[in-house]
Formats: C-alpha cells, sequence, structure tokens
C-alpha cells in the first residue's frame, strides 16, 4: 500500500508546476506573482507533509520552516507588488510582453 | 490515503488551475484565495493547526487582499486585446510539464521507501512558541527584521516621485 505522504508529494508538484506554468505564460506582472505564490505554497505543502510523516514530529523542523518560509513569502508579495505598482506608474502598462527596456 | 484528502486536492488544483488560466484579473485573485484556503485545509489535514491558521491568516487575510489592490491600483481589469497568454506561452508549457513529469518521476521511484503514516504528533501552539523563542529565535528576530524592512521599502518603491505627481 502506497504511503499517504506519496499523495502529498505528488500533489505539491502538480501545484508547482501550475504555478510554473502560470509565471512563465501570463503577460500580467501581477499574475506571474500570483504564479510564484502557488509555487512557494506547493513547497510549504511539502514540508508541512515530511514534518508529519517524519520519525521525530516533536523536533518540529519541517514546521519551522514552513512558518518562516510563509513569513518571507509575505514580505516577497509586498515588495513584489510595490514594485509592479512602481512600474505600472512609469510605463502605463503590466505587460511584461511590453517591458523589454531596462533604461526605461 | 483519506477521501478528506482526495476532495481537497481537487479543490486546491482547481483554485490553482483557474488562478493560472482565467482571463480576468480580479476573478484569477479569487481563485488565487480558494487555493489559499484549500492549501490551509490540508495543513489542518496534516495535523499542522498553527501552519493552518497562520496560511488563513497571512494568505487569505493579507496577501490575497494586496494582490486585489495591486490590481485595482493598475487597471489591471481590462484584458488586454492581444490576450493574457505571452506569445512564449508553449514554451512555459513545455518546461512547467517537464518540471511536473521529473518531479512526479522521482516521486514514485521512491514511493516504496516513504513512511507509512506515524501517530498524531502531540505539538501544541505553546510547543511552537517556546521553540521560536528558544532555539529558533535568531530567525525569528531577524524575520522580523526582514518583515519591517520589506514593508518599509515596498511603501518607499510604490511611494509617488515628488515633482512628477500629477
Amino acid at each position: 500500500m502506497a504511503s499517504p505522504l506519496t499523495g502529498y508529494l505528488v500533489l505539491a508538484a502538480l501545484l508547482f508546476a501550475i504555478g510554473l506554468a502560470g509565471a512563465l505564460t501570463r503577460r500580467n506582472a501581477i499574475l506571474v506573482l500570483i504564479g510564484i505564490e502557488l509555487m512557494l505554497n506547493a513547497a510549504n505543502l511539502n514540508l508541512v507533509a515530511f514534518w508529519r510523516f517524519s520519525p521525530h514530529p516533536e523536533a518540529l523542523t519541517g514546521m519551522m520552516f514552513a512558518i518562516f518560509s510563509i513569513a518571507v513569502a509575505a514580505a516577497e508579495a509586498a515588495v513584489g507588488l510595490g514594485l509592479v505598482i512602481s512600474i505600472y506608474r512609469h510605463a502605463q502598462t503590466t505587460d511584461l510582453d511590453q517591458m523589454n527596456r531596462m533604461k526605461g | 490515503m483519506s477521501p478528506v484528502f482526495y476532495v481537497l486536492a481537487v479543490f486546491t488544483v482547481a483554485g490553482g488551475l483557474a488562478a493560472v488560466l482565467l482571463k480576468n484579473t480580479v476573478h484569477c485573485a479569487l481563485a488565487l484565495t480558494v487555493a489559499f484556503a484549500g492549501l490551509a485545509l490540508l495543513f489542518l489535514n496534516l495535523d499542522a493547526q498553527f501552519v493552518g491558521f497562520a496560511q488563513i491568516l497571512i494568505y487569505i487575510g493579507a496577501v490575497a487582499i494586496l494582490v486585489v489592490f495591486a490590481i485595482l491600483l493598475t487597471r489591471g481589469t481590462e484584458t488586454p486585446p492581444t490576450g493574457v497568454f505571452s506569445h512564449s506561452w508553449f514554451v512555459g508549457l513545455v518546461i512547467a510539464a517537464g518540471v511536473f513529469s521529473v518531479l512526479g518521476w522521482a516521486v514514485l521511484q521512491s514511493a516504496r521507501n516513504l513512511p507509512q503514516e506515524p501517530a498524531v504528533p502531540s505539538v501544541t501552539v505553546h510547543d511552537i512558541g517556546v521553540a521560536l523563542l528558544g532555539r529558533y529565535v535568531l530567525p525569528l528576530e531577524i524575520v522580523a527584521l526582514l518583515l519591517t524592512s520589506a514593508t518599509i521599502g515596498a511603501v518607499i518603491v510604490a511611494m509617488h516621485e515628488k515633482g512628477r505627481a500629477q
């Protein structure tokens, strides 16, 4: 019988792939950030699943990793969306295909 | 594997797919909230209550709201006439499919060696608090510093420049 951990790992891999596809294919910069958030969440699911199925869950290692990862992802979302708003104010667009210059 | 897991997995994957595929950006943000809620329920299903509720508070309460604000501030609700997908979308799709097949292959290859479900760990929020202020106090302080500087940085980056304000 397969371990339930397999299901969680496959689900996390699927969510990661969905997020990656979103980050690579969407034109809107905010949707790319949404894809990145999905990828971060898939990684968190892996961490928590490994914590749950570890021989020593009372060591809390995987759980702590997930908690810090959530905090860092929140900081990343704030800075990323601030950058998108700033770029929008400058270029009047959030279309990544039109943002092909570095000098602005 | 319990039926609860399958229900939550379908819920989460459907939310994630909708967040990536829908045309209207606001609908994408709402679908993202569904995916976050599904993940929070999966964390609760894994007996990680603290992470599950932190997920609800931080992702549904803060990140999803931030995304909606950013969409409304950038007039992202207008669907561009050129389509919502980049012109190199096929390459992105191939890369994502390749990553998924490699990850899935690796997981299924090692499926035999994965541990069976152990007993429910008796970890309370009290234990997490003690660990955060004991063994993990330095990372906690660094995260506090990071969050402060990220908040200030986000405000400065998104602030109106003087003289260029219309």
